[in-house]
């Protein structure tokens, strides 16, 4: 069993970390890390742009975003990529990489719940800050930019690294429309040994098991370092923490 | 393209009984794997607080395994991994019985069963010692002021936690379209295949996915309502 895994790796880890990269698109591990990276740098403005709607009292900004919210809250990423899959190249009109369709998904997928971590960060700075920086002169535009996102942004840091962490694991997802990612790369793979698929689906859960594994720790490490940082100054809503890793912390 | 048309769906017997038997088996999958996770995080909280550090460490490397690698692969190894290295026998008894529910049941079921168990803990562990302190001065034996005292204020910290992951447990029973179980997702390909209405079948199909998810979600809050003991303590 171990002699197998070791020579399926040493048979196909070119194929696990690139794709058919220069033959054919890149894929594999880099496609995999590069669509996430790709997709929590898109996500996180929207997420940014998303949480300031809700949290405005205008009801045009508010209603369609909360809608929004809870629309990718309620519906399975799957579905939403059967829709990307279908709309995108009809919004586009050309022939779209897979590729491309599975990251505007994700950007809007991650982007909804993102924003809603991004609003539990400022909820949970207090109306205090607020209050001086507009006491001080600041404008609700100028407050947000100088006063609350910095904070709010910093203290949700560990929160933004469990959302990549999903996001890598959503990208696996990306299997059903084809995007060449690890997860194709070992299905490809399996498809041409066909005995082994065990060993095959192994290695595959042990590589993500490695990567997902060490972004956690870095999450958990940098959650203590803030933590200890701003210890006395964050309130300690327990409950409304929980709710928050809850949504984070999703099982895809 | 032809016009929005509804009816060219719902119109249809055979796509309506496909749409149904795809809700029936995404509410097997949903259910039956929801009750195997909410029993397993069960067992897996017990054996944290059990003596000894040998159950302690059995947790965390489930917990760890579970929740880092993606809910597909663990469907993909579950179905095409591990099916393939059981006995025979078992393997054609499987066969006979809907393998592919199966395994989709048993997958999500202990992925989502880390989740849980791991909601329940924090809840657990969000209930102030003291509690248990003040029951124990209070006369209650331990196991007692377990079950009047810290239960029930930990099950009510870890509601809105468990609502959260059993709403994204029945999203992802779509996964198991992967390994080839006919449920809502699998109904709605085949009907797009079938009837060229792409948009119809996935707007038919998003909606019900929401209503449902937002039953799920109404039925916490309306839980979580229920238990809150400020309204409970009202006449």
């Amino acid at each position: 069993m171990i002699s197998d895994i070791i020579a399926i790796i040493r048979d196909y880890w070119l194929l696990l970390l690139i794709g058919q990269y220069p033959n054919g698109p890149l894929g594999g591990l880099a496609a995999t890390l590069i669509l996430s990276v790709l997709a929590i740098a898109f996500a996180f403005p929207v997420s940014i742009a998303l949480a300031l709607a809700r949290l405005s009292k205008s009801p045009f900004l508010n209603w369609p975003v909360t809608a929004l919210v809870y629309f990718t809250r309620g519906v399975p990423l799957l579905m939403l990529i059967l829709w990307g899959y279908f709309l995108v190249p009809l919004a586009t009109g050309a022939n779209v990489p897979s590729f491309l369709t599975m990251l505007v998904t994700l950007v809007v997928y991650q982007g909804a719940f993102l924003s809603e971590v991004v609003r539990g960060g400022v909820v949970a700075l207090g109306h205090g800050q607020m209050e001086a920086a507009r006491a001080l002169g600041h404008s609700y535009l100028g407050a947000m930019r100088y006063v609350i996102l910095p904070q709010a942004l910093y203290n949700v840091i560990p929160s933004i690294i469990s959302v990549f962490v999903s996001t890598i694991k959503d990208t696996t997802l990306g299997y059903v429309i084809n995007v060449p990612d690890l997860t194709f790369a070992a299905s490809q793979i399996n498809n041409q040994l066909l005995t082994q698929p065990f060993q095959v689906f192994f290695i595959l859960a042990a590589v993500y098991y490695v990567i997902c594994w060490s972004l956690t720790r870095v999450a958990v490490a940098t959650e203590g370092r803030i933590t200890r940082k701003r210890a006395g100054t964050v309130p300690l809503q327990t409950a409304k923490s929980l709710k928050l890793a809850a949504l984070t912390d999703q099982p895809s | 393209m032809s016009s929005f048309d509804l009816t060219e769906i719902l119109g249809n017997p055979e796509y309506v009984s496909m749409l149904l038997l795809g809700i029936k088996m995404t509410f097997v999958v949903a259910i039956g794997s929801w009750t195997l996770a909410m029993t397993l995080a069960l067992l897996l909280l017990g054996l944290r607080y059990a003596p000894g550090p040998f159950g302690n460490a059995f947790v965390t490397v489930y917990v760890s395994y579970h929740r880092n690698v993606p809910t597909l692969v663990q469907l993909l190894l579950w179905y095409f991994g591990i099916f393939t290295l059981m006995p025979d026998p078992v393997t054609f008894w499987l066969n006979d019985h809907n393998a592919e529910a199966i395994f989709a049941v048993i997958g999500l079921g202990l992925c989502q069963a880390a989740y849980f168990s791991e909601d329940l803990r924090s809840g657990m562990r969000a209930v102030s010692p003291g509690q248990m302190e003040a029951a124990r001065a209070l006369g209650h034996s331990y196991v007692s002021a377990m079950r009047f005292v810290m239960v029930p204020q930990g099950v009510r910290n870890a509601l809105p936690a468990l609502v959260n992951h059993s709403v994204s447990l029945f999203k992802n029973s779509s996964l198991a379209v992967a390994i080839g179980v006919a449920e809502l997702t699998y109904a709605v390909k085949e009907i797009e295949n079938l009837s060229f209405r792409t948009f119809e079948s996935y707007l038919l199909v998003t909606v019900l996915y929401l209503v449902f998810s937002l039953m799920i979600m109404a039925a916490g809050a309306y839980i979580a309502r229920r238990a809150d003991p400020l309204r409970r303590a009202r006449p």
